[in-house]
């Protein structure tokens, strides 16, 4: 790869303080570093509980690290997830950086169709453009199209699992965090979304991903990241 | 990133009310434009006291609280003078009242309450006012067929939707919403809660939202600021703050909500 | 014969009282109060009002402006509903021929001073003459905002919108605005004014009318003013324009088709008429030789003749 990193992560800390159990301290990692260029796919690795989700959610500033740097390139500058405002957050969510949860967690009461169509009318594109686009992304997904209506508070873990797919990738996200992306989906969905985060990634997307299946990581990642080196100490 | 100016800054906001019972203490803060911050705590936090003061009801003991006006920019609110800040009141601000019979004229028709602050800024061709009431009902989804109806007769999330109607009509950049939901039944509420979001969403409205109920900040709130007795104890994105709580107050707060 | 006439008893009678009625420190005051309504046009301004003769609704707002600027050498005309021989017209003029000993009449043009209920003469009134209203409900706003100090705000800081709802919501129920009686009106630009329950078709009257009009609330204990040729502008909304009370008939006795009619039954067999309210512009019309279309039923009726 010869492109400049599109994100970069210096001495990331994080320590939970559970003030509800008398304080308990619980360190997850500590002087975290590495960069993610465009085209990348870093997928993070390390047992149960070794804080690869806390790391994930840290990038995505779900999470407040204790120290270091998440810098984000955004809209010409650098954003440092650590410490920007939460406008700024917002901003980097709204155009920049995208996030595939293991739980699907929308608006309710709002239709599928709706959902994934949303960042495209957000950026501007007509509805019918939106909706268009929407409709054959789901049908890729093998979304039952008499499911396209209903809000998917009702669905099965795998079909919301789609929904979350198809919100995320309906645009371009010049950064895609993917947690379990493929986690409840059958042999034929999890191949279509592999094929997905593929062509992503060689359109120039930075990802990084949490993934246990090892067939589908080794299709997709460019380099691994073992979070336990980092683990901190207790 | 940051060119944009604020349009509501608080700087030390503190209201001591008599005997020196602590309202709110040294809150301070920036809102953008189009931005929603959501203020959660427990009864009695001072989340109403701070609400009252940002939005003129109430003068602050100390700190100052400005406006960005269309006329002059940031301008502390309390050295506007009184008709000034009631005309801001009723064509830039907007409040959404827990009690619909504070936010509402109960005797007069839901197009009368629609178009009171359009008559307010001097529009004065009925034909006009109506249609615009009209359309507004449409948006906040009351029948047209009411439009002529008390709202003494309409049910609790009507009267909701209407009190929002009538301050939307006079296009604000500001809204101060009290418990915008309490008092209403669930599907109610999360009905009313759709119809907020999609309404600041589309209008780019800034809004500052009063409640205790965490689902309500979680969906309409950029930003959260959680208060315990008058002071912010926690500020920050909103999901950020849910999910990642670091004051042990906050993080009562939430799992309090998760094991009900 | 001229109506203009002294009562023969009064000038005795005089002499127990202060000259009409009111002290003279009290009527300073209330001449104080007077130059500034006259001032600020349509600010109700308040003033120590001081119990009268008379219960509240009796025109007391009204006697006390008019025996606050009554002249030993005025000529007073007091009407009710437009006619002088009413029991309150009569009463009043009585009161202030007993106690200030003044040159009463029943002709427009003879006085110069016209204490009114519920009317504005037909005939147009001069520079050298002042209107003195009674009103009973000053507050143009008590029925939209009945909280004082809030009204007083929205007077402060012109804020009309509500009196606008009020029209609106008129419009809204019944087609058009129904008011017909003490129609609000805007005076000089600035102050929403209640003109008292004069009828509507009065409203037009007052704006840049030559004469002073002075407005008294005894029970409110509140004065207000318009000066000659001041502003005054009925309240409505361009796609429904003010509009004054009109009728398809004239008056029955002298054939008017300019004025305010009154409709009077004739017998019980449902017979009826309409008739100038103002009875001294219908009189004139008829010494002037003016004959309406029923001036014969009329007769026969008993009704109309002097
Ligand atoms: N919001 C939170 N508050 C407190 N502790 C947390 C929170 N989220 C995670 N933890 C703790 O941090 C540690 C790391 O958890 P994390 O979910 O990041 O692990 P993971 O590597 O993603 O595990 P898995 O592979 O099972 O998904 C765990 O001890 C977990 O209990
Ligand atoms: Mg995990
Ligand atoms: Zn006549």
């Amino acid at each position: 790869m010869t492109h400049a990193p599109i994100l970069q992560v210096e001495d990331l800390a994080k320590t939970f303080t559970l003030h509800t159990q008398g304080g308990v301290q619980l360190p997850v990692f500590d002087n975290v570093s590495f960069t993610v260029s465009p085209g990348e796919c870093v997928v993070l690795s390390g047992p149960s509980g070794s804080g690869k989700s806390t790391l994930l959610r840290s990038l995505f500033a779900n999470y407040l690290p204790d120290a270091g740097h998440i810098k984000v390139r955004h809209a010409g500058g650098w954003v440092d997830m650590v410490t920007a405002e939460p406008r700024e957050i917002l901003a980097v969510r709204r155009e920049t950086m995208g996030y595939v949860s293991q739980f699907l967690r929308v608006i309710p009461r709002v239709p599928t169709l709706e959902i994934v169509a949303e960042p495209l009318l957000a950026q501007g594109v007509t509805r019918d453009e939106a909706e268009a686009r929407a409709r054959a992304l789901l049908a890729r997904l093998a979304l039952p199209e008499r499911l396209w209506s209903v809000p998917p508070a009702t669905f099965s873990g795998g079909e919301q699992q789609r929904v979350n797919i198809a919100r995320s990738f309906i645009r371009a996200f010049p950064i895609l965090l993917l947690d379990e992306p493929t986690a409840s989906l059958d042999q034929a969905n999890r191949e279509t979304v592999v094929a997905l985060i593929i062509e992503a990634r060689e359109a120039g997307t930075a990802i990084v991903a949490i993934c246990h299946d090892a067939p589908v990581r080794d299709a997709i990642a460019t380099s691994l990241f073992d979070v336990t080196e980092f683990a901190a100490a207790a | 990133m940051g060119v944009s100016e604020p349009l509501l800054t608080a700087d030390g906001v503190t209201k001591l009310y008599p005997g020196g019972r602590v309202g709110c203490r040294d809150v301070s803060f920036n809102l953008y434009p189009g931005e929603v911050l959501g203020i959660v705590g427990e009864s009695g936090s001072g989340k109403s006291t701070l609400l009252n003061c940002l939005s003129a009801k109430m003068e602050p003991t100390a700190g100052s609280i400005s406006f960005n006006t269309r006329t002059s920019g940031l301008t502390d609110i309390f050295q506007l003078s009184e008709p000034e800040r009631r005309l801001l009141m009723r064509t830039d601000w907007g409040i959404v009242h827990q009690n619909p019979r504070d936010g509402l004229r109960m005797g007069v028709s839901a197009g009368g309450n629609v178009g009171e602050r359009l008559m307010a800024i001097g529009a004065r061709h009925y034909g006009n006012i109506r249609q615009e009431a009209l359309d507004w009902l449409t948006r906040v989804e009351i029948a047209e067929d009411r439009i002529d109806d008390r709202p003494r007769d309409f049910s609790g999330g009507m009267q909701q939707r209407l009190q929002i109607a009538r301050i939307l009509v006079s296009n604000p950049r500001l809204v101060f919403m009290d418990e915008p939901t309490g008092g209403l039944d669930v599907s109610v509420q999360a009905r009313l809660l759709d119809l907020l979001r999609g309404l600041v969403r589309s209008l780019g409205l800034a809004a500052v939202v009063v409640t205790h109920d965490l689902a309500v900040v979680r969906l309409l709130a950029d930003r959260l600021m959680v208060m315990k007795d008058g002071e912010v104890v926690e500020s920050g994105l909103t999901d950020q703050v849910l999910d990642d709580p670091h004051h042990p107050y906050t993080q009562l707060l939430v799992s309090a909500v998760l094991q009900v | 014969m001229s109506k203009t006439q002294k009562d023969a008893t009064a000038g005795s009678a005089a002499a127990a009282y202060n000259f009409a009625y009111l002290d003279e420190q009290t009527k300073r005051m209330i001449r104080r109060v007077l130059l500034k309504a006259v001032a600020i046009p349509g600010y109700q301004v308040p003033f120590g009002g001081r119990e009268m003769p008379l219960p509240y609704g009796w025109g007391t707002g009204g006697i006390q402006v008019t025996a606050s600027i009554l002249g030993q050498n005025d000529t007073l005309k007091v009407i009710d509903q437009g006619a002088d021989d009413t029991t309150n017209a009569v009463n009043i003029r009585r009161f202030f021929a007993v106690t200030a000993n003044v040159r009463t009449t029943e002709e427009t043009a003879e006085a110069d001073i016209i204490q009114t209920r519920h009317r504005i003469p037909e005939e147009p009134l001069r520079e050298d003459q002042i209107l003195v209203y009674q009103v009973p409900n000053p507050e143009p706003l008590r029925k939209l905002e009945p909280r004082v100090v809030e009204s007083r705000k929205m007077h402060a800081y012109a804020e009309y919108g509500l009196m606008q709802v009020k029209l609106y919501e008129d419009i809204s129920r019944f087609g058009d605005i129904s008011v017909t009686y003490d129609y609000p009106v805007l005076t000089n630009g600035r102050y929403v004014m209640a003109p008292s329950p004069i009828p509507k078709f009065d409203n037009p009257k007052m704006h840049d009318m030559p004469a002073l009009q002075l407005f008294g609330a005894g029970r409110e204990k509140r004065i207000y003013a318009i000066p000659p040729y001041t502003s005054v502008k009925s309240l409505d909304f361009d796609d429904y324009p003010f509009r004054p009370q009109e009728w398809e008939d004239v008056c029955g006795l002298c054939g008017a088709d300019d004025s305010f009619l009154d409709e009077v039954i004739l017998d019980d067999k449902g017979g009826h008429m309409f008739v100038c309210s103002d009875s001294d512009y219908c009189g004139k019309r008829r010494a002037a030789g003016h004959v309406g279309p029923m001036a014969d039923d009329a007769a026969e009726a008993g009704y109309g003749s002097e």
